[in-house]
């Protein structure tokens, strides 16, 4: 009866979590096409409902109500497997995420190892649908994928040590308490950067859509897909970018936590300024794809390997000899 | 205590399956998205029993790396199509003798790993991390191998770079007339390098040298 009881609160927690972040996705979706818009003088959906927000509710429905067309010579199992995948990934990854002090659904030792090791997985999807398409395009496009992610994977990790040097714990609520004098986007400013860049590169975002490059590739990955696949692609796509903007929140910007800590600011909740935080990263990548033309593969691998992964370890290197000189090393427990 | 024992049964079990999965299913590409479910349910079961670290390292260097690296090696070779020609009796029973060793080999050498673990009592008595409830095990595990292992680490660390840069070094090679693009070059070009103005006398034009 316990365990049953156990199970009911789980449950109830993680759909009072997932169901806003799925809400939030179509939300971010329309935002993310109207900055686009704007910044192209247009005026972006503006058709279904109060200032075209329920577009993606419409888009939704759409793709429901579609044919989901399976290629003959598709390997039927990976083919339908694969989106599959890439959402449950992109969504299970927000179990450790905390959106204030108390809203999170499991706060465990190895918070960003979990994350990091979640973001790592998402390549499957990509390359099992491209594989299972059986077709040359989106066998292209999911090579060029996995090659992208796994070597931008690299550098985001490096950047995530700089991170877990100045802090001392693989906790994500440590990691913001950690914040609470000084965010580390102030001295690790160019670690935020390089942050920012490839988190572009490892949600497949423009400059760096290079796997479903339109112009070469149809849609790579995607290009067999249709109907509620393709809209489960694109949903975990999306989920995987607000990931990212959180983590990003989480490391650099201090989560939860307000600006300033002065009496009209510290009372307003912490999962404000988290979804502010979240909500201005994403605006910055919705810009992004706006103004930035694409990147040819070979600069792309040779940004990724070149220039950010010495740098940052450069900067690891910089952090750490930093912090023992002036014996600022986080001490812990010990 | 019963759903412990629950996913404790459940992830047991899909490991055991997968794991069977990856000798018997015919399609490459397929044995090697098992051994992936294999990896992810092994790493589950490691943080079941408290190793959250072992298990969070398991996936992000066995599932994240060292396994699309199989995936990549399995599809571009191309593959995919295993005959299984030894399974059905044919003549050409090339792989089962080597097979038969390697596995042989394990077997006996698992063997020896437990038999001395379990009957010899002072085997047993190599360093364990003492284990306190107040820190996790990512800080007692960093706490031993930065002081007491560190030149284990380091020349661990020594063997995986040489290895990195013989990988780099064989597959380099060196071609003739490749036209590369060059950041420097393209940014540092100004205008006087490139244009050049020149009068020129009627009727008799001049003449480029090229």
């Amino acid at each position: 009866m316990e365990t049953l009881y156990l199970l009911y609160t789980e449950v109830y927690k993680i759909l009072f979590l997932l169901i806003p972040i799925l809400v939030s996705v179509a939300m971010i979706v329309w935002f993310d096409r109207r900055v686009w818009g704007f910044i192209q003088r247009r005026k972006g959906p503006n058709v279904v409902g109060p200032f075209g927000l329920f577009q993606t509710l419409a888009d939704a429905l759409k793709y429901i109500f579609k044919e989901i067309i399976v290629p003959a010579s598709a390997n039927k199992a990976v083919f339908i497997i694969a989106p599959i995948i890439t959402m449950t990934l992109a969504l299970s990854a927000w179990a450790v995420i905390p959106l204030s002090e108390t809203i999170v659904i499991s706060d465990i030792n190895v918070g960003i190892l979990y994350i990091f090791a979640i973001s790592s997985l998402g390549v499957y999807g990509i390359i099992m649908g491209g594989w299972a398409s059986n077709s040359k395009y989106p066998f292209l496009g999911a090579i060029r994928s996995a090659a992208q992610m796994v070597s931008y994977e690299v550098s985001i990790g490096i950047i995530i040590i700089n991170v877990l040097l100045c802090v001392g714990s693989l906790n994500l609520k440590d990691i913001v308490m950690a914040q609470q004098n000084l965010w580390f986007i102030i001295p690790l400013f160019p670690m935020f950067v390089i942050f920012f860049i490839s988190a572009l590169a490892e949600t497949n975002r423009p400059p760096f859509d290079l796997p479903e490059a339109e112009a070469e590739l149809v849609a790579g990955y995607q290009t067999e897909y249709s109907g509620m696949m393709y809209a489960m692609f694109w949903l975990g796509e999306y989920a995987n970018i607000l990931l990212l903007c959180a983590l990003g929140s989480i490391l650099f910007l201090g989560g939860w936590l307000s600006p300033v800590d002065l009496y009209p600011f510290n009372i307003i909740p912490g999962i404000f300024w988290m979804l502010l935080k979240i909500l201005l990263l994403f605006f910055v990548f919705a810009i992004v794809k706006a103004i930035v033309p694409r990147y040819r593969y070979d600069q792309l691998m040779r940004l990724g390997w070149k220039i950010f992964l010495p740098f940052s370890l450069l900067y690891v290197v910089l952090t750490a000899s930093f912090l023992v000189y002036f014996d600022l090393l986080p001490k812990g427990n010990y | 205590m019963i759903a412990h024992a629950f996913f404790f049964y459940f992830f047991s079990l899909i490991a055991i399956i997968s794991a069977i999965m990856v000798i018997v299913s015919r399609n490459t590409v397929h044995a090697v998205f098992f051994l992936i479910l294999d990896f992810i349910s092994i790493a589950c079961l490691f943080i079941m029993i408290g190793a959250e670290f072992l298990g969070m390292m398991m996936l992000i260097v066995y599932v994240g790396a060292v396994a699309v690296l199989f995936l990549f090696v399995v599809m571009l070779m191309n593959v995919t199509e295993q005959k299984l020609s030894w399974f059905r009796g044919s003549k050409k029973s090339g792989h089962i003798p080597t097979g038969l060793v390697i596995g042989s080999v394990i077997l006996l050498e698992l063997v020896v790993i437990v038999g001395g673990w379990k009957y010899r009592d002072t085997f047993s008595e190599t360093k364990f991390l003492s284990f306190d409830e107040n820190f996790t095990n990512t800080h007692l595990i960093g706490n031993v191998m930065y002081t007491e292992y560190i030149h284990l680490f380091q020349i661990s660390g020594i063997i995986l770079l040489l290895s990195m840069v013989g990988a780099i070094v064989l597959t380099y090679r060196k071609r003739e007339g490749v036209k590369k693009q060059s950041y420097f070059k393209q940014v540092a070009r100004e205008r006087e390098d490139s244009v050049e103005l020149v009068d020129v006398e009627f009727e008799k034009g001049i003449k480029i040298d090229d």
